[in-house]
């Protein structure tokens, strides 16, 4: 088999996010081999990067219980395929892993959806929290001028953040109406703990000016980016700018759930009381169930736990908290609805895939995500459709089709690990083939 | 007399299907075609999009050097998105065994008029420095090549409708004959004849039809320009392709335009679900990398899987299907759709005009499968 | 106070903290990652190893997503562009 390993657990959870190390720890506490895995270097996924510094003492708490009940971390590995019921595998930096499960709990998370302008594709135009990422990962931003914009609470958690890292916040534009940010203020309050959180975002944005009804409509910049003008309200303005931090909100990472043949409502992993997918010892929590923020995530992690470690009754004495959590991501949904502007936003020779430099103009001719993909190869480049299988969805109202191994570009040997395969077994796939 | 709407009607958006709009219009017809999806998004998606002379019958041979002609004059036409590229084929001999296969090869197109070059190991290597040592040699036929189907399908398609046919996609037919096509949820079409161009769906419109579906995998990497400049196929291929029975893989690459390379091929009987098959995906992989060892490096983006419509003797069906006085097939191409697809088109409007093919056509008309039932 | 190290891009060494990313390397050296299949430049954008902009060529291996490969002493990036 060459470099790696072969190993069999109990509970594999699938993501080290909130939802993953919660679940993790949980399941790892019901006496059972658990491990868990993450294509980064360290456990954390996005929001909880890198949260040394104090102020994510639930990732702290979370991460010592993990490691309390000896769950084996298995880090920087990218779980691609899976040849047979029960095993799936993830590749390393020059090894390949085999891992066998009873039950499988996927905590894959959510990724940011980005929408096509003129000039998105310049360097420095990046994701929110793609830019806060990279800054995470030793980029520096003191005394760079950054505007910040799209839609969702992560624009000013982001914009927090940079503006601590020293960044100059010229501005944050939300698509989102001041009506819309404003119901969503008053859900905001009903969630415990928020109302400090947002009184310290507050706190800590203090001067930055902030527009509702606002968009960027382009970027301009010869090599890299220069300014971005900014639409508001019928007019528009031209700011020049280091980084524009720009995502519209997340789309959940269904990937892996696809692949296994798990059943996908409206977007999202369906998922029972428990946490449990329609495939029998698969379960699913956090933000591919339902884009629902740290809290949700935090308790639909513990259900998915302690119901695949077989403590039921525990996992149902968090329903209560679920319920109210899930409340906040109904009105999350609600308050960022992407208005029908941001769909005329891109010109005819606006890229819309990025891998494959397919431009607005050849996309608008096809009828579906399947023509266009056969037609322009829209969505058959590496990130086979993470970036504009969203942007697609929201312009032209497609639906994506199957999702096909390997989720993640790999190298052909890994691909070629024979995986102790005694019979194929086949995994449902809807949709056409090619 | 017929008060049929159009005097051709196709079902099947394919090459095969898109050609033959393509052929009946260029002759004046009114056409119509029907496809229950997308244009070419059958085993036309699915392939490989090779242009290739093969010699596993004389039959075959003609067909195919027939058509690959064809795709020679038409290429000057083809938009760039069709991506068509004379690399030549490579056939590979990894031992003495298969070099003699090679020079048989060789003389058997020489006689035949295909250009080739028989090569040594040593000049292998340097037209394929990728290969592994240790390849006996290989023979080059120069005028095989690459396209991108569901692109040459649409350009076919387009070029039809410019003459007037009209196209209906994702239009599912319930069922056909006697002039009439009956779509799921939608009006008749009636014509004068039908032609069943569906691949691996003709058998469900046409009661009979021996056509059974083959598997096959493809795996395609990212970006490597420069890693292979022609298409590379393992002399076993065509043991692979040959037998009727049993599941095989057979070491088959080619270069995009893009700089990705195309790994492919295996074939399976009797697999009907669409997912990968790991095991063969497995077998297929590592038959590439043997010839290839560079591959195992090389970052993978994408596998899927396709059918290809096969006969029991591995021709296609092009021609008036005896049951049904309307009724023609152009179906059960295989591996070689995309290849036979323009000769398909002509030697089927030939025989639907009364014009005069221009190959001999008695060993793709169905009638010949109905014979041999006759005599069991 | 993080240690530094310096890495290369394109032939020219560039100082970053210990623990950065690659891309942060490409960035600071102001470069871009990567150029596209129609000749435009392109850098960092998900942060997270989905969006494949990020890819360079780390010690002459290619397509490597560079916003989740810590910088080591010494590396060699080049970019394509």
């Amino acid at each position: 088999m060459g470099r790696g390993s072969r190993q069999r657990f109990d509970v594999l959870v699938i993501g080290g996010g909130p939802a993953g190390v919660t679940a993790a720890a949980r399941a790892a506490e019901c006496d059972v081999r658990v491990a868990i895995v993450d294509d980064n270097l360290s456990l954390g996924g996005q929001i909880w990067r890198r949260a040394t510094d104090g102020s994510m003492p639930d990732s702290v708490r979370w991460t010592e219980r993990l490691r309390a009940a000896k769950v084996t971390e298995l880090c920087g590995l990218r779980v691609f395929h899976q040849p047979q019921v029960g095993i799936l595998l993830a590749e390393g930096v020059d090894d390949i892993h085999e891992l066998r499960y009873d039950k499988l709990i996927m905590a894959t998370g959510a990724r940011e959806r980005f929408l096509p302008f003129p000039g998105w594709t310049l360097p420095n135009v990046m994701g929110a929290g793609g830019l806060q990422a990279m800054v995470k990962s030793g980029l520096p931003v003191h005394g760079k001028r950054v505007v910040v914009a799209g839609t969702g609470p992560l624009l000013l958690a982001v914009a927090a953040y940079l503006r601590e890292h020293g960044a100059e916040l010229l501005r944050i534009c939300d698509q989102a109406s001041r009506s819309s940010l404003a119901r969503f203020g008053v859900a905001l309050l009903r969630q415990p703990g928020k109302m400090v959180q947002g009184l310290r975002l507050k706190k800590a944005l203090a001067g930055v000016p902030f527009a509702t009804n606002s968009w960027p409509v382009a970027a301009q910049g010869e090599q890299v980016l220069e300014s971005v003008t900014i639409s508001r309200e019928g007019t528009s303005e031209t700011i020049a700018c280091d980084y524009l931090a720009c995502g519209f909100h997340l789309v959940p990472a269904t990937e892996l759930p696809s692949l296994l043949g798990c059943e996908i409502e409206n977007g999202y992993v369906r998922v029972d009381d428990f946490q449990r997918t329609t495939l029998p010892e698969v379960f699913c929590a956090g933000e591919p169930t339902g884009i629902g923020g740290i809290e949700l995530a935090l308790v639909e992690g513990q259900i998915a736990g302690l119901a695949a470690g077989g403590r039921a009754d525990e996992a149902r004495s968090l329903f209560g908290e679920r319920k109210k959590r899930r409340a906040f991501a109904q009105a999350l949904d609600r308050a960022f609805q992407l208005r029908t502007e941001l769909q005329r936003l891109a010109s005819p020779e606006t890229i819309v895939c990025r891998c494959e430099d397919v431009p607005y103009s050849r996309l608008s001719q096809c009828s579906s995500w399947r023509a266009a993909k056969l037609q322009t190869r829209c969505g058959m480049g590496p990130c086979q459709g993470r970036v504009c299988g969203p942007a697609t969805q929201f312009l032209f109202n497609w639906n994506p089709d199957s999702v096909r191994p390997p989720i993640f570009p790999v190298r052909l040997e890994s691909f070629a690990v024979t995986a102790g395969v005694s019979e194929p077994v086949y995994q449902e796939v809807t949709g056409g083939h090619g | 007399m017929s008060d049929a709407t159009y005097d051709i009607a196709i079902v099947g958006a394919g090459i095969v299907g898109a050609a033959c709009a393509d052929e009946f219009a260029r002759r004046g017809l009114r056409v119509v075609v029907v496809d229950r999806d997308t244009v070419g998004s059958g085993a036309t998606a699915a392939g490989m999009g090779h242009i290739v002379v093969m010699d596993d019958s004389e039959a075959q041979f003609a067909l195919t050097r027939y058509s690959q002609h064809l795709w020679q004059e038409l290429r000057r036409e083809l938009p760039d998105d069709v991506e068509y590229d004379q690399c030549g084929t490579i056939w590979v001999a990894s031992d003495e065994e298969e070099m003699t296969e090679v020079r048989r090869k060789h003389d058997h197109y020489r006689e035949r008029g295909v250009a080739t070059q028989a090569l040594d190991a040593a000049t292998l290597r340097n037209f394929e420095p990728n290969l592994r040592p240790g390849m006996a040699g290989g023979l080059l036929v120069p005028e095989d090549g690459v396209l991108y189907p569901p692109c040459a399908a649409r350009f076919l398609l387009e070029r039809a409708q410019q003459h007037g046919v009209q196209v209906r996609l994702g239009c599912s037919v319930a069922h056909l004959g006697q002039g009439r096509i009956a779509l799921n949820g939608g009006p008749e079409i009636r014509a004068e004849f039908i032609v069943n161009a569906a691949g691996t769906g003709s058998p469900g419109l046409t009661s009979g039809l021996e056509i059974k579906k083959r598997k096959g995998h493809l795996v395609i990497t990212d970006r490597y320009p420069g890693f292979l400049r022609h298409q590379l196929v393992e002399l076993g291929y065509l043991k692979s392709a040959h037998s009727v029975s049993s599941d095989s893989v057979a070491f088959n690459v080619q270069p995009r335009r893009t700089g990705q390379v195309l790994i492919g091929s295996s074939r399976q009987y009797g697999a009907e679900h669409k997912g990968v098959d790991h095991a063969m995906l497995v077998w297929m992989l590592r038959r590439a990398q043997e010839y290839m060892p560079g591959l195992r490096a090389m970052s993978t983006v994408r596998s899927w899987t396709g059918f290809r419509a096969a006969t029991p003797d591995k021709l296609p069906l092009i021609g008036p299907w005896s049951a049904d006085k309307s009724l023609f097939l152009a179906t059960g191409h295989e591996g070689l759709g995309i290849t036979t697809s323009l000769g398909t088109a002509r030697i089927l409007v030939d025989q639907v005009t009364g014009a005069k093919p221009e190959i001999p056509i008695e060993p793709y008309l169905p009638s010949r499968v109905s014979r041999e039932h006759a005599h069991v | 106070m993080s240690n530094l190290l310096t890495v290369t891009v394109n032939g020219v060494a560039v100082e970053v903290a210990s623990q950065a990313t690659v891309a942060v390397a490409v960035v600071l050296a102001g470069q871009a990652c990567r150029t596209s299949v129609s000749g435009q430049p392109r850098g960092p954008v998900c942060g997270m190893g989905i969006c494949f902009e990020c890819r360079v060529i780390i010690d002459g291996k290619p397509h490597c997503r560079s916003c989740q490969i810590l910088c080591e002493p010494g590396m060699e990036v080049r970019t394509d562009g």
